[in-house]
């Protein structure tokens, strides 16, 4: 059953292929469901792997498949080749499924776009990258993944490339994810130079998660560290998290997929790959981890507090949650990071997709402070919402409860510190999803009322309606049944979610069983009691209701008046800043480099020893007089100064 | 079919066909181009049957043939290829036609495809030279057509362009010159009869070792001319822009290995110990110009100096693979090379392509392209992506290993040439933004997408991207014998041992996997 494997990545590629040939022919929406099948295919194989693999015994759970020899120089021996085990089956499965569900919402959102065909195939070329990510049985494949999904956020985000801020925003996104590339590459360099071998397991044990025991401290440290940069760019943590709010400006389908279910993630993925090293490096560099996610969680989660844009909210959220990943990654819980990762997808994706539901029905409005009320115009949309609202709130039962209750226990044993990091922005999150959905939902419909001029005053790149497409007003609609099916399912995904983990009782703990075989050996054991467990829950859903709560009495009953600071608004102008810095000041060096280096420089000086050629040239012609005498004399007086020069050099 | 003078036939037959042309009445002139492609489309099938009758086991000089020519002097008509030379053989018989193909001459095709016919033979004849002579020869040679082809069918500022690009060749050949001859007279005064001949003077290794690294630093000056390298390499933003786009093809596909396959040649077997003795400058100079490069690159006005400026960039990681002296660096360096051949002479042919439809090169002119001519942007995205080396296009595959290679000998040398990683995307797609993107005015929206021809043009070039990506074993494999030899030849003659990477026990054998 197992060896349907490559069918996995291969529908997706098959799709973009054909959609490179046929899409224009085939058109909307025949490009849509060939794009959507296709996917769908690799979720129905992704079960079959799922299945395959969950019928052998837990030892038995990592099975390698070699496809060809792809960089065979020396003593590199590198392979297309999957890793089929607990790890990359529970991503596949999310992604492929997430991402169907995806697929078939686009059909619907992207109806009437003169690129729809074009859409679909990025949208698979993206599906295929993704899985050759998680897939890959080494480290470089696994980086042309991480690559390949870059380049096509790239392509998706600057989708509707007429519009100059899209463009910036998917170059930005690209370049960005390329500083943490570096690091990545790097750290590839460093495994291959001290260990031999790029991949992660092998058949004979050669596979360097297998040796890295025999790493010295420092150099298990350097790569750890090395990768962290890779997954920060990927995953848009601290300092490289500013791609993703500007990666907003892709069609919203785009952001639920990629910058909710998968690419995003890729990073944790990444960090709990190659655990064993993490394990093996000095202690404080799952520290360094874990504050890097608690201080990109909370920074985030302020910063949500502010947004008008209903996408922007949800972009800084997304942030926020993947901090609390690394948190976990930090803490060493590595099934609770995992665990976080499958019920985000679900109810992100959900959330990003009723937004983008919501900006379809209210016609490519997206500035929340003209919706309102929006529960009477399209009522599928709000429930589902709503649904997505309360699981990223933490209220139990819903997925997110679960998950994050997970995170702060870890995070609780290993440092009181991040715990209360981590409560803080349990939170700010609930606060802020309730005022989203407070402002979009209920109240007074708003979409007639004229706003304040200042309107684009937070974002760097200023926001442009989905469509690219001129805001035109009627009353809002309800999206059509394609959109509706995927927000349903996700929605029942996002309740009961948290099924695949439940704490407690060890029998229910799935998740954890599932991926004991790959993460065990470095897995934090909690030491806490049931009691301990269950307080600590309390005081976070009690933290979910206080958000929920300030936000009602802020935004339902008016009685507090709304904190919006423009500074959080500008996310404490640190993009604007590195903005200036980075791009402005690197285009200033650049361009010194050019015209005083370059062109006065080197090329001066080329010119200058050309001109002096010349004039003296010019000088020696006239000493061609072209007189016999003038010769004679010069050879005489030469024959002089030559006899002279031997006479004193002899001594005479 | 043995005894069959491959190589000889490569390098005479463009030769025959520049004199068929040159002998053409002048009433025929609709005869020019079929005649010329004729023959280089015949130089391409043989090269591709070359390429199959190439004994992968065999790291030594295959299809050589020997004739003494100055007997006096021990110089001889010395060909042969082994793994290094083969693709870059290919590389230009490949390329030639497609840069005949698709840029028609505004004028004078004639002279014009004569010309590029007698290039053809010089590329072809350095890359399979075993005599230091002939070498010298044809190295020189090629300067000739090049200056006409710029000079002749070049944009405005093409006769300085010229006269740039050949002094500064003739300036760094002027050093070689001597090298050459000092190198035979060395080799003689050691003992031997005197000849010219690379193998038997790069196998004896009888000069002394002071002399040997003066004799190779008076290469190496030519051979960085060539490449070219910081800070000798403003030679190649001015000629690349004035020539027409043929000529900015094959100068940036061909012409610039002569420098970096000089290097390999005439640098590590010739000088072993020497070369070893100047790595850390050579690296030193290939991370500077890789950095250096992307960075001027960035703020290039005009589309065509930016990717002359990429060029700097990318042959810095060629230089940087070749003396980490690492068998993956070495490799991907020689892979690079053909790399970059295929992506950079796509580039200049596509903006060719624009700047035949729209008369300007200048990126603040350009605006919004993808609109009217999708295919030539999807084109253009292809190659791009290849030139910023992302994984399953070619580019990546000659980047890492020439990466991976050099960390294990020069670590942070290789910390800040990976970094051209990073710069190599910011020029690229911040250039694609200003070109492609954004609404196009009205000048810009009516440029005519690319016709089929120029499809044609193009897609075996995509083709060779695509596959080299994802499956270049099959030249990889070829490739490395050579390298092997070449490293081991390096090893022998000096106090340099490659490093051992890792310590995992390799058991490995095939079909261990599932």
């Amino acid at each position: 059953m197992l060896s349907a494997v490559w069918l996995i990545p291969a529908l997706p590629l098959a799709g973009a292929v054909l959609l490179l040939l046929f899409g224009r022919r085939l058109g909307e929406p025949w490009a849509g469901w060939l794009a959507t099948l296709m996917v769908a295919g690799s979720f129905a194989a992704s079960v079959v792997t799922y299945l395959g693999l969950a019928d052998r015994s837990g030892d038995d759970r990592r099975v390698l498949f070699r496809l060809w020899e792809w960089l065979p120089v020396g003593s590199l021996h590198l392979d297309v080749g999957f890793l089929v085990d607990p790890l990359s089956v529970t991503m596949i499965l999310f992604v492929t499924g997430v991402g169907a569900l995806i697929h078939l919402y686009s059909v619907g959102y992207m109806h009437g776009d003169p690129g729809f065909h074009r859409f679909f195939l990025y949208l698979n070329l993206f599906a295929f990258s993704m899985l050759m990510l998680v897939l890959g049985d080494n480290l470089v494949v696994t980086f042309l993944g991480w690559e390949g999904v870059g380049a096509c956020s790239y392509l998706l985000i600057s989708f509707w490339f007429d519009k100059m801020p899209n463009a910036v925003a998917g170059k930005k996104a690209f370049v960005t994810n390329r500083v943490g590339d570096w690091g990545y590459m790097l750290g590839t360099f460093l495994v291959f130079s001290s260990l031999g071998s790029l991949t992660y397991y092998a058949k004979d044990g050669s596979g360097f998660l297998e040796h890295v025991d025999s790493l010295p401290m420092v150099t298990a440290t350097g790569i750890a560290l090395l990768l962290f940069v890779g997954a920060c760019g990927k995953s848009a943590q601290l300092p490289l998290y500013v791609w993703l709010p500007d990666a907003m400006a892709g069609p919203t389908p785009v952001s639920a997929l990629i910058h909710a279910a998968t690419m995003v993630t890729s990073g944790v993925y990444l960090m709990v790959r190659v655990s064993p090293v993490l394990g093996a490096a000095h202690a404080w560099v799952p520290d360094l981890i874990a504050w890097v996610g608690a201080a990109t969680a909370l920074f985030a989660a302020t910063v949500a507090v502010s947004q008008r844009d209903i996408k922007k909210v949800l972009a800084y959220s997304t942030v926020s949650q993947l901090g609390y990943m690394f948190l976990a990654v930090g803490s060493g819980a590595y099934v609770a990071a995992i665990f976080h990762m499958v019920t985000h997808a679900f109810f992100k994706a959900l959330l990003f997709l009723g937004s983008g539901s919501v900006i379809h029905g209210m016609h490519d409005e997206q500035d929340m402070r003209r919706m309102g009320a929006l529960r009477k115009f399209m009522p599928i949309t709000a429930a589902t919402f709503i649904i997505g609202w309360l699981a990223i709130a933490g209220v139990p039962p819903f997925a997110g409860f679960w998950s994050k209750d997970e995170i702060l226990l870890n995070a609780w044993e290993t440092n009181k510190a991040l715990w209360f990091i981590g409560l803080v922005t349990a939170l700010l999150t609930a606060y802020y999803m309730s005022r989203q959905v407070f402002m979009v939902f209920f109240g007074s419909p708003r979409w007639n009322d004229p706003i304040e001029a200042d309107d684009a005053a937070g974002s760097v790149v200023d926001m442009v309606g989905d469509h690219g497409g001129s805001v035109a007003h009627g009353d809002p609609h309800e999206a059509p049944w394609t959109m509706l099916t995927p927000l349903v399912v996700l929605a029942g995904l996002a309740l009961v979610g948290g099924a695949v983990n439940l704490p407690v009782v060890n029998r229910f703990e799935f998740l954890a069983h599932w991926l004991e075989p790959v993460v065990g050996h470095g897995e934090h054991h909690g030491t806490s009691t049931t009691g301990t467990k269950i307080t600590l829950a309390v005081i976070a859903t009690i933290a979910g209701l206080v958000g929920i709560a300030v936000a009602v009495a802020v935004y339902v009953q008016r009685r507090i008046k709304a904190v919006e600071p423009d500074i959080l608004l500008r996310a404490y102008d640190y993009d604007r800043v590195l903005a200036k810095v980075v791009g402005r000041g690197g285009e200033d060096v650049a361009e010194l480099t050019a015209t005083v280096i370059d062109k006065g420089g080197i090329d001066g000086i080329v010119n200058g020893v050309g001109s002096l050629v010349q004039a003296a040239g010019q000088r020696l012609r006239t000493v061609q007089t072209g007189y016999v005498r003038n010769y004679a004399l010069g050879i005489a007086g030469g024959a002089v100064v030559t006899l002279a020069w031997f006479l004193l050099r002899t001594g005479f | 079919m043995a005894d069959f003078p491959l190589l000889t036939t490569l390098i005479l037959l463009p030769v025959l066909g520049a004199a068929v042309i040159a002998l053409l009445p002048r009433g025929r002139g609709e005869l020019v181009r079929p005649v010329g492609i004729t023959v280089m489309t015949a130089v391409a099938g043989m090269s591709a049957w070359m390429l199959t009758q190439f004994d992968l086991h065999d790291a030594g000089f295959q299809f050589t043939s020997l004739h003494p020519w100055i007997k006096d002097v021990g110089i001889s008509w010395h060909l042969g290829i082994d793994g290094i030379s083969l693709f870059l053989v290919v590389l230009t018989a490949v390329l030639f036609p497609i840069a005949l193909l698709g840029v028609v001459p505004h004028h004078d095709a004639k002279s014009y495809t004569a010309w590029l016919l007698l290039l053809e033979a010089g590329c072809i004849g350095v890359f399979c030279a075993l005599d230091l002579f002939l070498f010298f020869v044809f190295f020189e040679i090629v300067l000739v057509p090049m200056y006409f082809l710029i000079g002749g069918w070049g944009y405005g500022e093409r006769i300085y362009a010229a006269t740039k690009f050949f002094i500064f060749t003739m300036a760094g050949s002027a050093f070689m010159l001597v090298g050459v001859v000092a190198t035979a007279w060395l080799h003689h005064r050691a003992g031997h009869p005197l000849t010219f001949d690379l193998v038997q003077i790069g196998e004896a290794q009888d000069i002394a070792t002071n002399s040997a690294r003066w004799l190779f630093v008076s290469f190496a000056v030519a051979f960085a001319v060539k490449v070219p390298l910081f800070p000798v390499h403003t030679w190649l933003p001015d000629a690349h822009t004035q020539a027409p786009t043929a000529g900015s093809v094959i100068l940036a596909g061909v012409m610039l290995k002569l420098g970096t396959y000089g290097f390999l040649r005439f640098g590590l077997y010739l000088f072993p110990e020497a070369a070893v003795w100047a790595a850390p400058a050579m690296v030193t100079l290939g991370v500077v110009g890789i950095v250096y490069g992307a960075i001027v690159a960035a703020v290039q006005k005009d589309l065509k100096r930016l990717v002359a400026y990429s060029s700097v960039a990318h042959l810095g990681f060629i230089v940087l693979g070749t003396f980490a002296l690492t068998t993956q660096g070495l490799t991907g360096g020689v892979l690079q090379m053909v790399n970059h051949g295929i992506s950079t002479g796509a580039l200049f042919l596509l903006v060719g392509m624009i700047y035949d439809r729209r008369h300007t090169r200048m990126i603040a002119e350009l605006k919004g392209l993808q609109r009217p001519a999708p295919v030539l942007a999807g084109v253009f995205t292809v190659v791009m992506l290849s030139s910023i080396g992302l994984p399953v296009l070619n580019g990546f595959v000659g980047e890492y290993l020439i990466l991976i290679g050099s960390f294990v000998t020069r670590r942070w040398w290789t910390v800040v040439a990976a970094t051209g990683v990073i710069l190599a995307a910011v020029y690229l797609l911040w250039a694609y933004q200003r070109v492609f993107h954004g609404t196009p005015d009205e000048a810009n929206a009516s440029m005519p997408d690319m016709v089929w021809s120029e499809r044609l043009v193009m897609a075996p070039l995509l083709a060779a991207i695509v596959f080299l990506g994802v499956y270049p074993k099959p030249v990889l494999d070829r490739i490395e014998p050579a390298v092997d030899r070449l490293v081991a030849h390096v090893e022998q003659h000096s106090d340099f041992h490659q490093p051992v990477t890792g310590r995992i026990p390799q058991a490995r054998a095939a079909g261990e996997h599932e």
